[in-house]
């Protein structure tokens, strides 16, 4: 099991590399839209400082859920999707094989990158270890969370807004927890309790995700 | 097989549910109009003005109602979706679809009287507090598995994945239900507990309960008629 | 009748709140009775 789940993993991350302007468009939309909010309310560095932790994180759950789109689509489009199912090895297995890969292209840039869009909103810099900690945590759950979606909505009309609009209720409380935790920092409170909580959140969606995932990828391949 | 068993399984099939479905539907109607009267007049008439909330407290009759249907139609709901993904049960996923309108429905009806009620009473109509956030996550939920359905052609498979999403949403319940308890927030913390004595009147309690029950009957009404014609829909 | 109107001064909040509930019900059971008579 632990073989085809690396297998998977391998040919997912070769692929991404093949074409990366998949994973680069959706690190660039992080940034774009990050742009966009100290050009619309105005660039007044106490105003951005309090909002910095929101707004980064918002336009992290927006690029996770831009990103979802290829996760299972083009696999689902030429059969390999049926053949994963089909195979020897546990569903739940695979599909956690792929999220996994998945983050690694489209949630751990994004880490990277946040402290580059931190020092843009003036955040001081003891809070970029914890911001960067928040979205270690948060965005693998945004991946899982988002995969379950991603999953029931295969092939549908509506596409992508049907799949904003079941998933992001679902990512709310990965948001308050994440967001909250940086600004509990920058309050100077700790933020271990809301990181803590983040970090059950997603030894929770690792143990259960794989499994809503695997169901809704049998019934959308049926 | 022992008799009494298959007498349960009888029902699972769509065709005789049917006239059960109107039977109940009618009863639970009836019931849901004398209740509503009853609950109605302790409400608006019986039970005495608050001393600090002056007339404005007389929403909870309803507010409190509906957010107590709002979390239990979802569960409600997640049951019967939990059934059909389990027994591959036609008629659970039908139950599951028929519940989520009304139970959106109480949903924002929770939502409109708890902002009537917040601002005379707390000075605000909305506050991005535990409770009201999720209960609103609670609507947004509801919303997407009837999107989710209703994006789905082949009603086999929008009952199974609805199922899916409903029983990945349930985890939110909880999160309202103890919201006041685990968050200091403006929402006032529970009055009615299972376990010690309510911390207010007894006739409004009585004026809630009796509210409730109205809601609770009206619901399972609304389910039952919107159920018989989700059968007659899909020919079952 | 005229103090049970106006509900010691909270009467749009009151009747508001009331008055939507009753309006949303009767609106999903009228839905309901179109759904019906449509099949």
């Amino acid at each position: 099991m632990l073989d085809v789940a690396a297998c998977l993993v391998r040919r997912d991350l070769l692929l991404a590399v093949r074409e990366k302007s998949d994973v680069a468009t959706a690190l660039l939309f992080f940034v774009i839209v990050t742009s966009l909010f100290p050009l619309g309310i105005g660039a007044e560095p106490d105003l951005l400082r309090a909002i910095a932790p929101g707004v980064i994180w918002v336009a992290a759950l927006l690029s996770s859920l831009l990103a979802l789109g290829r996760l299972f689509a083009a696999d689902y489009a030429d059969g390999t999707l049926e053949q994963i199912a089909l195979g020897a090895a546990p569903l739940g297995a695979a599909v956690a094989a792929k999220v996994l890969a998945h983050w690694l292209t489209s949630g751990l840039p994004l880490v990277i990158i946040a402290p580059l869009i931190a020092l843009q909103y003036d955040l001081p810099a003891s809070l970029y270890g914890v911001l960067a900690l928040s979205l270690l945590l948060g965005t693998p759950v945004l991946s899982l969370i988002g995969a379950i979606g991603a999953a029931l909505t295969l092939g549908l009309r509506g596409g992508g807004v049907l799949l904003s609009l079941l998933v992001l209720p679902l990512y709310v409380p990965v948001l308050i927890m994440g967001a909250g935790g940086v600004e509990m920092a920058a309050a100077g409170m700790g933020a271990q309790g809301h990181l803590l909580l983040l970090a059950a959140m997603l030894v929770g969606a690792a143990a259960f995700a794989p499994w809503a995932i695997a169901a809704a990828l049998r019934i959308a391949t049926e | 097989m022992t008799a009494a068993s298959t007498r349960w399984f009888w029902y699972a099939s769509p065709q005789t549910f049917y006239p059960l479905a109107g039977t109940i539907a009618r009863w639970c109607g009836i019931a849901a109009a004398i209740l509503a009267v009853i609950g109605l007049w302790i409400g608006l008439v019986a039970a005495p003005t608050d001393a600090q909330q002056g007339d404005a407290y007389r929403i909870i009759f309803v507010h409190v109602a509906a957010a107590w249907m709002s979390m239990f139609l979802y569960v409600a709901m997640a049951f019967w979706a939990a059934l059909g993904l389990a027994f591959n049960t036609r008629l659970s996923g039908m139950l599951a679809s028929a519940i989520a309108p009304t139970g959106a429905l109480f949903t924002f009806i929770a939502l409109w009287t708890g902002a009537l009620w917040g601002k005379p009473t707390w000075g605000t109509y909305w506050v991005w507090d535990a409770r009201l956030t999720s209960e609103l996550i609670l609507l947004f939920l509801y919303f997407g598995f009837m999107a989710l359905q209703a994006a789905i052609d082949d009603p086999r498979r929008a009952d199974r994945a609805g199922a899916v999403l409903a029983l990945v949403g349930v985890v939110n319940i909880p999160i309202i239900y103890f919201s006041v308890q685990w968050w200091n927030t403006l929402h006032q913390g529970a009055s009615v507990s299972l376990k010690s004595a309510p911390s207010m009147a007894p006739i409004m309690l009585k004026g809630m309960l009796v509210m409730a029950l109205a809601f609770w009957m009206y619901s399972i009404a609304a389910a039952m008629v919107r159920v018989r014609c989700i059968i007659r829909e899909r020919g079952a | 009748m005229s103090d049970f109107l106006a509900m010691g001064g909270y009467a749009w909040y009151v009747w508001g709140a009331y008055g939507v509930t009753f309006l949303a019900l009767l609106l999903e059971i009228l839905a309901l009775r179109n759904r019906s008579r449509k099949t």
